[in-house]
């Protein structure tokens, strides 16, 4: 992790910016997709809201879509910031740690043995599952010399998640009809999100951002190294679990309700790390904008290229982010992954 | 009788001969473990064959069988064996083999059981390739296996400048295979959505591993991949023990290190994805067939073949796991994953608390 | 064993792009001991790789009997040339026998089976490190010491009339360390085998060096018996130390006494062995 401060002359264009292609993504979002609008017609339908036009019912379901992806997005980048933070690793990811295998299988598990169906139950099961994991992957990661060193972490991770997958597959063959509510597991997707999904997330979503600011202190100190950090006062342990229960929260929680979406976290504060420095007071807010610019224009480029269908958000941020990744294991040394 | 040598001086002429005699026991000895495990793992893989072809809906007297094989026609049991059971027997049998085979070769090079096909990538480049090359270009059978073999080869390369830096590790390269996965699979996921209805299920042949609707015809492809690559690795297995050693002290041994790597790896990686094209990718064999062998028939050896033979096993026993242990039937590829994902696991903890990673 | 002439001509070596040799040229004395030595990063590793064929010189040579040893078939090579490396990797679960065993692949055919002479060779080396009685063990049960007898076993088994060792004394404790070189005197002195090695303890390369190399900085500045060229002079070039010399009691070698800042007081008594004397 870069020990860089943000470079204050910097922060205004990269925001300016930032702001911008938030408010493009917005629009494309509402213009693009199996039909698309015209700004005239997106106009009428926000403004208007003629009820007969076909126009306007698009318009509606889109707005829904966009701020689903948004609440998503935003959820994603705190938590890869917040990973991150507490492990002090480039490459953690919830999706990369097995976070997401391990809410999927818990809902997958739900809707095969008890019969769940409704999304508030799925929040629940995926909040545990995304938990357990979460514990788990650590746990197998801190083991040995070196405690939980970014390597040994996404081994775990990896390992972990390839094994939870085979569970569900298993689980799911039996069961067509989990099959069906799965597809939209396999990889994330902001398609199925409703209204109601929305206020489901929200809670969770400010809670989990609520957490993150307030450790926003105790993590800066906590990126100078351990001893430092308890030198000022920090009681590191407490913190870092109190983070990772945030992070961990914020990505169960979009699980439950948009399927595992994978590398938004990665992506997100990479881009913003490098325009902004490590400062978690800019970090965080900056990432959770950036992540929901990734999602909903990875969204808009699946609209696009899976037309008249769609590509899942899950598979673009897939294509985009795994090589990020390859640059990132290819430039760090890796003695200090 | 030689005189007792004294210890920390050397008398050069009189080697005690019962040291000669110790080591040339010892070696002795764990060549005959080595010969009786891999005779029973071939006992074994051959009573599993028999089962397949045994086993099923109907249960044929082995009388039968053995008719039908020599030719003749029985009603019923001709085509359920030469149909059904023969072809996916043999499909296990050799790409099992070739699995465990390629696994244990990568293992054995890279110096670290996680490093096999599977965990670095490989085959999902050659999955992704053939995907595209069913949906997209709507090739032939023909052209994919051998589509798939060159994407496999080219993502081995691919994953090997990436990971290369400036010393090898085997970290970067699990992190590169990571991400080359990730990628394929999206890839995979996107021509699976803009394919037409009915090159779907050739493409997910691709997916996971099965031996369900394999055909007789499909098979000499993969004999002959069979026939020219597993005595290669088997030709390289000394050069391959001492690669094991590293490299330093594999090219002072006067191993041409380059060129067996080349060799070797681009054996493995035709076993693997022609094995592929086949069945589809059988999850964890390649990574479990290796360690189960060296345990079994010890280390210091060539364990090729008994690697290969493990391989086999494994996929038979699932397979025949998956069709009768359970009310719903599992393609081979599901069992696989669950027995190897625990061992996966297992496998970190252990590395972690030795401190290899 | 054999006599050979190992030269190296103007080497120029390193890693990618960065060159860590500077021009080296040297003649390995034959049925010797040689030690190179030097300070951290001078290019003595970097140096007996080169020599050992594991790295390919950016430009120079290294020649055996004449000729240019990367035109010398790899295996022919490791007859004649062998190398215990600075971190040997372990097979786990190996056991000792067969990893003293694998010394021997230079002499053996592909399809060739095990001889007489191979299972020899590999009781003899045993003998010579010590190790007999572990023939069977596997290669985790031991201990630092043990396992690094068990490499120089391997180097040994392989039988070659040169033998480079890098570091081969590093991480062991000192009644290890002292064993190891005795042994490789024995070597040396009852086999013929000329040893090339790198030491990083500059008292120890003293005594049992036949002859040195000193390096700094990727050249060679200094060569020549231990008695010859060891002056407070050359410890200070090639460490940057300031010291004084004296006679080792127990070998009448030139040994290194560091001075420091602190522990150093006026009138004492010295023997010298060239150089000049500091005195604080």
């Amino acid at each position: 992790m870069g020990q860089s401060r943000y470079d204050p002359k910097h922060l205004t264009p990269v925001m300016i910016i930032a702001f911008a292609l938030f408010a493009i993504s917005l629009l494309a979002s509402l213009i693009f997709g199996a039909r698309s609008l015209s700004i005239h017609e997106v106009w009428d339908g926000l403004v208007q809201q003629h009820p007969d036009s076909i126009a306007t019912s698009v318009v509606q379901k889109r707005m829904i879509r966009t701020l689903f992806g948004l609440c998503c997005g935003a959820a994603l980048g705190i938590a890869g910031v917040l990973m991150q933070s507490v492990t002090r690793n480039p490459i953690a990811d919830p999706s990369i740690l097995g976070v997401n295998m391990g809410a999927a299988l818990f809902v997958v598990c739900g809707m095969a043995f008890f019969q769940i169906s409704s999304a508030q139950q799925y929040i629940w099961f995926a909040l545990s599952g995304a938990m357990l994991t979460a514990i788990f992957v650590f746990g197998i990661g801190s083991m040995g010399r070196g405690g939980a060193t970014p390597l040994k972490l996404v081994l775990a991770g990896a390992a972990t998640s390839v094994a939870l997958s085979s569970l569900v597959t298993a689980v799911m063959i039996p069961r067509s009809y989990v099959m069906n509510q799965f597809r939209f597991w396999q990889v994330g997707s902001v398609g199925a999100g409703t209204w109601d999904s929305i206020l489901l997330l929200l809670p969770f979503l400010l809670v989990g951002t609520a957490v993150a600011l307030i450790c926003i202190p105790g993590l800066n100190a906590l990126a100078l190294g351990d001893e430092t950090a308890r030198g000022l006062g920090v009681k590191t342990g407490m913190l870092r679990l109190t983070a990772a229960c945030a992070g961990v929260i914020l990505c169960g929680a979009t699980t439950a309700v948009a399927g595992p979406i994978g590398f938004v976290g990665l992506l997100a504060t990479h881009v913003i790390r490098l325009l902004l420095g490590a400062d978690l007071r800019y970090l965080i807010p900056m990432s959770a904008l950036a992540g929901a610019v990734i999602l909903i224009g990875s969204d808009v480029v699946g609209r696009l290229i899976g037309s008249p269908g769609e590509l899942e958000v899950g598979v673009v941020t897939a294509f985009v982010g795994a090589p990020i990744l390859i640059i990132l294991a290819m430039r760090v040394k890796v003695r200090s992954l | 009788m030689m005189n007792t040598i004294e210890m920390n001086t050397i008398e050069m002429n009189t080697v005690e001969i019962n040291t000669i005699e110790m080591i040339r026991s010892g070696r002795i000895r764990r060549r005959r473990r080595w010969f009786v495990v891999t005779m029973v793992l071939t006992i074994l893989t051959m009573a599993l064959c028999c089962a397949m072809l045994l086993l099923g809906n109907t249960i044929y007297p082995l009388r039968d069988v053995i008719a039908v094989l020599a030719g003749e026609e029985i009603r019923g049991a001709s085509f359920a064996i030469n149909t059904i059971r023969l072809p996916r027997m043999v499909a296990g049998l050799l790409a099992g083999f070739a699995f465990g085979i390629a696994g244990y070769t990568f293992q054995t090079m890279l110096r670290n059981p996680l490093a096999n096909p599977n965990v670095i990538g490989v085959t999902s480049g050659s999955s992704a390739a053939a995907v595209f090359c069913i949906i997209v270009l709507q090739s032939s059978k023909a052209v994919t296996s051998l589509v798939s073999v060159i994407a496999g080869l080219l993502t081995v390369l691919i994953i090997y400048v990436l990971a290369r830096g400036t010393s090898f590790s085997i970290g970067r390269l699990i992190l590169v295979g990571i991400g080359i996965q990730a990628m394929c699979n999206a890839m995979i996921t996107y021509l699976m959505l803009i394919g037409e209805e009915h090159n779907l299920p050739a493409a997910v042949r691709w997916l996971t591993g099965s031996l369900n609707g394999v055909k007789l015809e499909e098979l000499p492809l993969l004999v002959i991949t069979c026939l020219i690559f597993v005595p290669s690795i088997c030709l390289l297995g000394r050069p391959l023990m001492m690669l094991e050693l590293g490299e330093q002290s594999a090219t002072t041994l006067g191993v041409r290190t380059d060129l067996v790597r080349v060799l070797l790896i681009v054996s493995a990686v035709v076993l693997a994805a022609i094995a592929t094209a086949i069945t589809g990718p059988i999850a964890s064999v390649a990574f479990l067939a290796g360690p189960i062998a060296s345990r079994l028939v010890g280390i210091g050896t060539a364990n090729s073949i008994p690697a290969g033979l493990v391989g086999a096993a494994l996929v038979l026993a699932a397979d025949l796991a998956g069709q009768f242990a359970t009310p719903v039937k599992f393609p081979v590829g599901i069992i696989t994953g669950i027995i190897g994902a625990p061992y996966l696991l297992f496998l970190l903890i252990q590395m972690n608390r030795r401190g290899d990673l | 064993m054999g006599s050979h002439l190992f030269q190296a001509k103007q080497l120029v070596a390193g890693y990618d792009q960065k060159m860590i040799l500077d021009h080296v040229s040297l003649e390995i004395p034959s049925h010797e001991i040689s030690v190179m030595i030097g300070a951290n990063a001078c290019g003595k590793s970097t140096l007996l790789k080169t020599l050992a064929r594991l790295i390919k010189p950016a430009s120079g040579e290294v020649l055996l009997d004449g000729k240019p040893i990367h035109q010398i078939p790899s295996k022919q090579l490791a007859r004649v040339i062998g190398l215990l490396p600075q971190s040997p990797i372990v097979p786990e679960g190996i056991s000792v026998a067969d990893l003293v065993g694998r010394g021997r692949y230079p002499h053996q055919s592909m399809f060739g089976s095990w001889r007489q002479e191979d299972d020899e060779a590999v009781a003899e080396a045993m003998e010579m490190m010590n190790i007999a009685k572990l023939a069977n063990h596997p290669i985790d049960e031991l201990s630092g010491g043990q396992r690094q007898r068990v490499w120089i076993a391997m180097a040994l088994a392989q039988q070659t009339d040169i033998l480079f060792l890098d570091e081969p004394t590093t991480y062991l404790d000192i009644t290890y360390q002292i064993e190891i070189l005795d042994l490789l005197t024995d070597l040396n002195r009852k086999r013929g085998t000329t040893i090339v090695m790198v030491l990083h303890d500059i008292n120890l390369a003293a005594r049992y060096a036949d002859y040195l190399f000193a390096m700094r900085q990727g050249q060679l500045i200094a060569e020549g018996k231990p008695s010859d060229i060891i002056t407070s002079e050359l410890i200070h070039d090639v460490f940057g130390l300031d010291c004084t010399i004296i006679q080792d009691p127990v070998s009448n070698s030139p040994s290194v006494v560091p001075i420091g800042r602190y522990h150093a007081h006026s009138g004492h008594a010295m023997m010298q062995i060239g150089g000049n004397v500091h005195a604080r």
